[in-house]
């Protein structure tokens, strides 16, 4: 969403890049990508092989914003056990007495903790925030489109 | 005060049993610090204002200053090294600004953004710290803690209670409160203590307060840190 701030220099954007796997596209594979931008802490199975496929794919990979940087929120986890979460969730809500905890071999199965994706993966780029503004998503994608790299603007990082 | 040294270039006037950190502060010239304020002993601990002297590295909140000494301490190298240690006290506690009261107050958020830290770098421990709100005005999170002493030190010095320590050694130093249960309730801290005002991170926050200043009109939201002459004063008033 965060990205779609940038308003009408998306145009600009487009001129010069085209989209492969995005929330616009809905593409489900990833192609050789020259830029991959992901958003969010690694908070089970399916975002690990995402991230590694991603990074298998793009030359340049972006980490946005907060949760993709230390875990963000989801992170504050991270001192309760795995099913004493669950059991909170699916079991200890007023009129859940009869709830199961989602077992479907279809579901991603949750790590034991949320972490940052540079854990995993190498990033190349980082753009903090909560959300990362417009104008600090704008410096990094044109900065990397003209093929120059350096540091965000001061005024630009922004850990909240 | 005649006897000047020199930080950056800049001549710096300092009196006998000055520190280098103590002078330059009085100055009006930044060297970054986070356990380091101009009202208390210095402690010596994060190692943050470490500047280069004759050569050699050393904190500057703790070398005396001499005159004529020519001291380092805005050089790619050095902050290199500062980023490194502010990025280790990001990951071994639990720091996410966006839920916390403090951001845009807190000197540690302050100090990583000026010295262009855009992630931490190294993998997180995620420590499982707990949090106090027993106490009725008062609420200690000691996720946010990096050991800067501070509350210990104006405790003992102003408002003599001795109402936290140190405890532990190493990775298993924590801020502790002196009570019977441990609680930061059945301590002798009163919201108008001067040790509650004074912690750089989120950890003791009053209750009831939140956002009395909105995000985005905070003192570091304004300027970067390196720009404001001395921030401790601004954010203790509140």
């Amino acid at each position: 969403m965060s990205i779609l701030d940038i308003d009408e220099r998306l145009f600009t954007l487009l001129d010069k890049v085209e989209f492969d796997r995005s929330p616009i596209t809905d593409i489900k594979e990833v192609g050789e990508c020259d830029v991959g931008i992901i958003e969010g802490g690694l908070c089970n199975a399916e975002n690990v092989e995402v991230l590694r496929e991603f990074r298998r794919r793009c030359k340049v990979l972006v980490a946005l914003g907060a949760c993709a940087i230390n875990g963000g929120l989801p992170a504050q986890r991270n001192h309760l056990s795995l099913p004493l979460l669950l059991q909170e969730v699916y079991r200890s809500e007023p009129g859940a007495e009869y709830g199961l905890i989602p077992n479907d071999p279809e579901l991603p199965l949750p790590l034991n903790k949320v972490h940052p994706l540079h854990e995993v993966v190498r990033i190349d780029h980082f753009i903090p925030g909560c959300p990362p503004s417009a104008d600090a998503i704008w410096q990094v994608l044109t900065g990397l489109l003209e093929g120059r790299e350096h540091p965000l603007d001061h005024s630009l990082i922004h850990f909240d | 005060m005649s006897a000047t040294f020199l930080l950056d270039g800049r001549a710096i006037p300092f009196s006998e049993g000055q520190t280098i950190l103590q002078a330059a502060v009085a100055a009006g010239a930044y060297i970054p610090h986070l356990c380091f304020h101009p009202d208390f002993k210095p402690h010596g601990s994060c190692k943050v204002c470490t500047v280069k002297v004759g050569g050699r590295q050393s904190a500057s909140c703790t070398t005396a200053a001499a005159a004529g000494a020519v001291v380092e301490s805005d050089t790619p190298a050095i902050n290199a090294e500062r980023l490194a240690l502010v990025q280790m006290l990001f990951v071994e506690g639990n720091h996410f600004c966006p839920s916390c009261e403090k951001s845009g107050d807190c000197k540690l958020q302050a100090t990583a953004c000026d010295l262009g830290m855009v992630s931490p770098h190294f993998d997180h421990f995620f420590p499982d710290r707990p949090v106090d709100a027993s106490h009725p005005d008062l609420l200690l999170d000691f996720n946010r803690c990096i050991l800067c002493s501070l509350c210990v030190r104006a405790s003992r010095d102003v408002d003599g209670k001795n109402a936290f320590a140190l405890a532990g050694r190493g990775l298993r130093t924590r801020l502790i409160v002196n009570s019977r249960t441990g609680r930061l309730v059945d301590s002798d801290v009163s919201a108008g203590d001067r040790a509650v005002h004074v912690c750089p991170v989120g950890v003791i926050l009053p209750k009831r307060r939140g956002f009395s200043v909105p995000l985005g009109r905070r003192v570091f939201d304004l300027k970067p840190i390196s720009a404001v002459a001395d921030a401790s004063a601004q954010i203790e008033e509140r």
